[in-house]
């Protein structure tokens, strides 16, 4: 019965999205927010609503749809740098990490009444992305600087501005913590109000402090070519997870307690701020693929010879898709740490790095819907049906699963390499095609001076 | 197809020279190799004693990487793979020999069938046994992989078969961690002989008599370093010979250097693919159960970072190259030892990764590897 019961969950589910994605594909704006605000009040009153005993989602199916918003933000990411600009990654779950851990730390410090995170934070990406800009927009007047000379000049602005946040930040410390209160007695900057618009800042700056550390580590490691790639990336995933397992001893941020977990997170994400940050991934995702830019991502995917060859920079073109597939990774990252409460190394361990490479390859590379029915998919029959499934097994169920999740991937590699989806689109997400405008084609002069010379 | 670039006016010669700014990328590396040497010539010379230790110390893990590098870099040379699962077989290797050596007593048979043998030949006999089964159980399930797994997608998309590597590593892992087939656990290890350790001073070597630590300045080593070194040279050679002198060899460089005239020439490209794995298999069976004598702890994930490691090594010594495994396994052995000793323990994954970045990008196709053939 109960497995019953989730596989008609995932069913509802891809009916759902099906339908989302088709009402936001309506010509009239009205509609399409009309059609946002239903969808999202469904899901809130399937979560609120009891009848009895019976839920329509309960405690735990709030936990996985959570689980299943990040995992499609980071799938999302990992699909644009994957499936639509062809460079393998298996970075993307350290930029995860980098985003969850950096989100938790500005909320834990404020809620204790220290707004060094925010600060620090806020004006090392203020700075740093200046100064990245800066530097990025110089080197573009000055073609021929070598890779190593452009990443030392990044990396020591990117130093330089960030320790000028730092002294900033301790600056401001002093005249704001008394407003902050502590833990027990919270300052009037502690209300509910501002700790929500605190939590909005903390996901924005979290993703975007991924997205610069993906900037000045993609510089470099995009010279190495494909495969080398991958395993580089793989490498920052290992370094990232090592640095958060000493994050207490190497880093020195004592609230983080390195292996032993970063506990005491607020739990402010509801479905309300994981749907709005879905939504404003896959709208920004969808406009990037369908703009100029997204037939250039493409072009680099299909060819890059002959993306060169069209004068298609593909150097920055890989470079910046890679920081915009880690700004989502990021927000997801935020999204994860203050819905779970508590983050622990474990959880961005180099294994489950694999996650949403499995999740994209299964969706179908480069395609959206099958990225968002992937993780959505996959998060419930994972978490979900298999757990029921497997619960006869006692504690050897987990070790089970591990076991079966390979092997259908095996058999999907054999039987059906383009994933399950292949290129499929649904509703809103299809390409769509700018009206061609009628060119009026007016003979030229000479033409017309030739023509009366013969007539 | 060669194309004469230099007498082409079409490339534009003066664009390609002007490289600005290039001393600030030089002036860093050069900060960076001067702040390296620093830091080791510094413990160098306060206590060299401890600098050789950790030498020695990187050298046996310098020596059990090439092992399982060489697998590596032979598969990736021939089908451009990189075989997740190379690592997990190292894994299989040790747990086999674990295996064979508590539940069957495989490294004692001689003394059980000829009472009379003198005991080193029984440890040296046993011993082999103990590793050669590790080895044929460890080809056997390499080919199998190959067959099953690989083969079928030996025509689509490389990535298809990186992810298919992926799935098999996973599942290797997991089905290990299965209560009925290794369990989960981290299991001490049986060591088929003794690990008996010696120092060395000025005064000679000595071995070392337990409860009693070496004295001060002096440097430890044990039989099982002395094992791994000569074991990995000899593969080495071995390698060296099969790929450069015999028939087989010339076909597994055939093969790596096109698939298809190969074919054309006559060679059973499915067969040389077959005997590429299973040879790097073999060695990588080998590599585990010095490892697990070494080290004496076994888990079904120990084989995933000595594997990523071994790849890398493999990528360092420019991938393809037999003494380029060699020569990178090394470096990454020493980089790992010395930072474990002078930097940090857990940072020694980071180092090692970015020396991977730092080497690449001044020698794109690692230290050993020829320049890349343009995409055909």
């Amino acid at each position: 019965m109960e497995i019953f019961i989730s596989i008609v969950k995932i069913a509802l589910i891809i009916a759902y999205f099906y339908g989302l994605l088709k009402v936001m594909d309506h010509s009239s704006i009205w509609v399409k927010i009309l059609g946002i605000v239903v969808a999202f009040g469904i899901v809130q009153l399937a979560l609120s609503l009891q009848f009895g005993d019976f839920q329509v989602l309960n405690a735990f199916d709030n936990g996985l749809l959570m689980q299943a918003c990040t995992m499609t933000m980071v799938a999302l990411g990992l699909n644009l740098i994957y499936g639509f600009n062809g460079q393998f990654s298996l970075g993307q779950w350290g930029f995860y990490g980098l985003g969850a851990y950096c989100a938790a730390d500005i909320t834990f410090r404020w809620a204790r009444g220290d707004s060094r995170g925010l600060f620090v934070v806020g004006f090392g990406v203020l700075f740093a992305g200046l100064a990245i800009w800066t530097i990025f927009k110089m080197l573009e007047k000055n073609r021929g600087v070598p890779v190593l000379s452009a990443f030392t000049l990044y990396l020591v602005a990117v130093v330089a501005s960030s320790a000028v946040a730092v002294v900033l930040g301790n600056l401001v410390n002093p005249v704001l913590s008394p407003l902050l209160g502590t833990i027990s007695e919270p300052g009037i900057l502690n209300s509910q109000i501002v700790k929500e618009i605190i939590f909005f800042l903390a996901i924005v700056l979290a993703g975007i402090f991924a997205a610069e550390v993906s900037f000045l580590f993609g510089l470099p490691v995009f010279t190495l070519g494909s495969d080398y790639f991958g395993i580089a990336t793989l490498g920052f995933s290992i370094v990232v997870y090592t640095l958060m397992n000493n994050s207490d001893t190497i880093l020195g941020f004592t609230e983080m307690k390195g292996g032993r977990g970063m506990i005491g997170i607020e739990k402010t994400t509801t479905w309300f701020w994981a749907f709005f940050f879905l939504l404003v991934v896959i709208i920004v995702m969808r406009n990037l693929i369908n703009s100029g830019i997204g037939r250039m991502i493409k072009a680099v995917r299909e060819d890059e010879t002959a993306a060169l060859a069209m004068g298609i920079n593909v150097a920055n073109n890989k470079l910046i898709v890679f920081v915009i597939g880690s700004l989502f990774a990021g927000i997801g990252g935020g999204v994860y740490a203050h819905y779970i409460g508590f983050l622990s190394p474990g959880t961005f361990s180099f294994i489950n790095s694999f996650n949403p490479l499995i999740i994209v390859v299964f969706g179908g590379l480069g395609s959206m819907t099958g990225t968002i029915t992937a993780s959505f998919g996959w998060t419930f029959f994972l978490e979900g049906l298999l757990r029921n499934l497997l619960s006869g097994l006692g504690t050897e169920a987990p070790t089970w699963r591990f076991v079966l999740y390979p092997i259908a991937l095996l058999l999907l590699m054999l039987l059906r390499p383009q994933g399950l989806l292949g290129t499929a689109e649904w509703g809103f997400l299809k390409t769509t095609f700018l009206k061609s405008k009628k060119i009026k084609i007016e003979p030229s002069e000479a033409a017309l001076a030739g023509k009366g010379e013969a007539g | 197809m060669q194309q004469a670039v230099t007498s082409d006016p079409l490339t534009p010669v003066a664009y390609k020279s002007k490289k600005r700014l290039s001393w600030v990328g030089k002036g860093f590396l050069i900060l960076l190799a001067v702040g390296v040497l620093f830091i080791l010539g510094d413990n160098l010379i306060k206590n060299p004693a401890l600098f050789v230790q950790y030498v020695v110390d990187g050298l046996q893990l310098g020596f059990v990487y090439a092992l399982i590098a060489l697998g590596y870099t032979m598969v990736y040379g021939i089908v451009k793979l990189i075989n997740f699962a190379h690592g997990d077989i190292f894994m299989v290797g040790s747990f086999i020999s674990f295996f064979s050596i508590t539940e069957f007593n495989m490294h004692l048979w001689p003394a059980a069938l000829f009472p009379d043998l003198p005991k080193l030949l029984v440890v040296i006999i046993g011993t082999l046994t103990v590793i050669a089964v590790s080895m044929l159980v460890c080809v056997a399930l390499a080919v199998t992989i190959e067959k099953v797994a690989y083969k079928p997608l030996r025509d689509a998309p490389r990535i298809a078969a990186l992810i298919t590597a992926i799935g098999v590593s996973f599942f290797l892992e997991y089905f290990g961690a299965l209560y009925f087939v290794f369990s989960s656990r981290f299991i001490p290890y049986k060591q088929p002989f003794d690990v008996v350790a010696y120092y060395i001073n000025g005064s000679g070597i000595h071995q070392i008599v337990a409860g009693t630590p070496p004295p001060v300045g002096s440097i430890t080593f044990s039989n099982i370093f002395v094992i791994i070194v000569v074991v990995s040279i000899l593969v080495q050679i071995f390698l060296q010979f099969l790929v450069r002198r015999t028939k087989i060899g010339v076909a597994m460089r055939a093969t790596s250097y096109d698939k298809n005239a190969a074919r054309l020439m006559g060679i059973n490209v499915d067969q040389v693919v077959s005997f590429t794995f299973a040879i790097g298999s073999a060695f990588a069976g080998l590599g585990g159960v010095l490892y697990a004598i070494a080290y004496s702890q076994i888990w079904t994930q120990m084989g995933i970072l000595p594997g990523l490691k071994a790849f890398v090594a493999a990528v360092l010594g420019g991938i393809g190259s037999l003494p380029g495994a060699l020569v990178g396994a090394l470096i990454m052995g020493q980089a790992e030892a010395l930072t474990m000793g002078y930097i940090s323990t857990p940072m020694r994954d980071a180092v090692a990764f970015t020396i991977l970045i730092v080497v690449l990008l001044i020698r794109p196709t690692g230290i050993f590897g020829e320049p890349e053939k343009e995409k055909a």
